[in-house]
């Protein structure tokens, strides 16, 4: 145990006015935090790229034999392996959100002369960056595989902005559900059943594959139109109308999720 | 003396019933004043309303010069608190910790990284500094955490039960840092349930009971002014049996005795002087200030 032997009279500098920060300040200290959060949080860090390379490892040699039509599964599969990666990448912010509202920060935050929401915006953002770096860890294990791509350079660009633009809405989705769930336990459960909805979608097996009463959801749920955009640019398979219903949706969902999470953000005020 | 908390008359209802009845309240800068409540007081809520995170029905606050209500942003730029639970990121190290604040409080980088050795040589922890704060003990961890709300010293410091769940040895140590601070100007205004915590640290103490003050003073007035003078019965080994108060006249103290005799006869007698527990006692038991009741020790 330290003990305190200096009287702490003579340092103390007079009380001061703390200056209200300009711009993007305080969000820019709060990326820094979230980034350095996940770095240090190494289970959930190695988790979420672990486990999407392991699943695709598992639907490739192991379900895919079974499951493969006409071409190699592995270019079916990869645009839904890279949303499940994102699922998962993008659900520790539930938890890191529901922390720090259960702990005293928020209330430390919310009585200092800054926008509180700039410690959600940090948590959104680190989560962006994280994923899109998993991402990538992904499409080179795919790409080992056998996974052969036949975007051109304007398709990739194309993709990699779904794909950013997919991570931004379920990571604003799970900051909303961090901000309702009561606990970081809570929020984690919470964002386990989320990580279902893109197995009942064109993720893994075709729609047509499926019982009719399952085809209607996995249709018109939001996933399959993101997959089948990813799908198209990267594999050259028919568009149609998917990219204007996976914007739509993206557009739909995230409106929803800042919405709900401002809502929410506002009443855990005491 | 320029006043850093003026409180009007706060009223705050949670869920329908009534927490805070009208609270009156005047802090001088400079001074450490406690706020002492049993559980569930309303001591929380109050500390809640004073620093913008919540918002009272009723009544006016004024804490550095501005209204709560009507210039929350203006308040938060002069006060700092240090709530219940701990405000401090776990996998961050304690410099990390307070640079990060340092950040957000609008000190550059380097000033931000000078104040942070400042503070945690201050707050002794200059050992601790480059550990994740994981690894610290509840006591170190308290330290952390009102260390955070001084890298800019604060003209208004709040702290909620600063010392719950910290071990005796860094109860002291925090007395100890909590003085410092209110020397260079800095208000502090702290609540406790431990009345040896406000005897030992505020210029005055505000007892507050059923959502209103019910008395507020020095230590030394309000045993003056509330405790009256007990008559203790002894066993002869010494142990306490049994204790009365008393108002000093000798009728009083014929009734004292008649009522100590009746329950421990043969014992002996001693007076003693009131202390804070007798002043809160006598001030939250409901009904219990009559001039003899007879209060067994376990």
């Amino acid at each position: 145990m330290t003990t305190l032997t200096t009287p702490m009279r003579a340092d103390s500098p007079a009380p001061a006015v703390r200056p209200r920060l300009r711009g993007l300040a305080a969000e820019r200290v709060f990326v820094r935090r979230s980034l350095i959060l996940s770095l240090r949080d190494g289970e959930t860090l190695s988790m979420s790229i672990m486990l999407p390379v392991a699943l695709m490892l598992l639907f490739t040699f192991v379900f895919g034999g079974a499951i493969a039509g006409e071409g190699s599964y592995v270019d079916y599969v990869v645009p839904g392996i890279i949303l499940l990666c994102a699922g998962f990448g993008a659900a520790s912010t539930a938890t890191y959100v529901s922390r720090d509202m259960s702990t005293g920060i928020i209330d430390r935050i919310r009585t200092m002369p800054l926008r509180p929401g700039a410690v959600l915006t940090g948590h959104v953002i680190a989560s962006l960056i994280r994923n899109l770096l998993s991402t990538a860890v992904v499409f080179g294990v795919a790409l080992l595989l056998g996974f052969r791509p036949t975007a051109g350079p304007v398709q990739w660009l194309g993709a990699a902005i779904v794909i950013s633009a997919y991570i931004l809405v379920i990571t604003y989705l799970y900051a909303a559900i961090g901000l309702a769930a009561g606990s970081p336990e809570a929020a984690a459960g919470y964002g386990f059943i989320l990580m279902f909805v893109p197995y009942l979608s064109s993720a893994f097996v075709p729609v047509e594959t499926m019982p009719s009463w399952l085809q209607w959801f996995a249709e018109n749920q939001p996933i399959t139109p993101i997959i089948e955009t990813i799908r198209g640019l990267l594999m050259g398979t028919p568009l149609g109308a998917q990219p204007a219903w996976a914007l739509g949706w993206c557009v739909a969902i995230l409106i929803a999720s800042v919405l709900w999470g401002a809502w929410l953000f506002r009443r855990t005020r005491r | 003396m320029t006043t850093a908390i003026e409180v009007r008359g706060l009223t705050k209802r949670y869920r329908g019933t009534p927490v805070l009845r009208g609270v009156d309240l005047v802090a001088a800068q400079g001074e450490i004043v406690a706020l002492l409540g049993s559980n569930g007081a309303g001591k929380t809520t109050t500390i809640s309303i004073l620093t913008t995170l919540a918002h009272a029905d009723g009544g006016e606050a004024i804490v550095a010069g501005h209204d709560v209500r009507r210039e929350p942003e203006h308040v938060r730029q002069r006060i700092a608190l240090t709530g219940q639970s701990a405000a401090v990121d776990d996998a961050l190290t304690g410099t990390e910790n307070l640079v990060m604040l340092g950040r957000l409080s609008g000190l550059s980088p380097r000033a931000a990284r000078r104040r942070a050795e400042e503070l945690l040589g201050r707050f002794a922890l200059e050992d601790a500094a480059s550990r994740r704060v994981k690894t610290y003990s509840g006591g170190m961890r308290r330290r952390l955490d009102l260390a955070v709300s001084f890298v800019v010293t604060p003209q208004v410091l709040f702290l909620d039960e600063p010392t719950t769940g910290v071990d005796p040895r860094s109860r002291l140590d925090l007395w100890e840092v909590i003085r410092g601070l209110a020397d260079a100007g800095t208000t502090v205004f702290l609540t406790t349930q431990y009345l040896e915590e406000a005897d030992q640290l505020a210029d005055r103490i505000a007892v507050l009971h059923e959502g209103r003050i019910a008395r507020t003073g020095t230590a030394a007035e309000l045993k003056a002014q509330f405790g009256t003078d007990m008559l203790v019965a002894e066993a002869p080994d010494g142990t306490p049996l049994a204790e009365v108060a008393t108002d000093g006249s000798i009728d009083g103290v014929r009734h004292a005795l008649a009522a100590l005799e009746a329950a421990h006869p043969g014992a002996r007698v001693q007076l003693r002087r009131p202390t804070l527990d007798d002043v809160f006692l006598a001030l939250t038991a409901p009904g219990a200030a009559g001039p003899v009741t007879l209060r067994e020790h376990a």
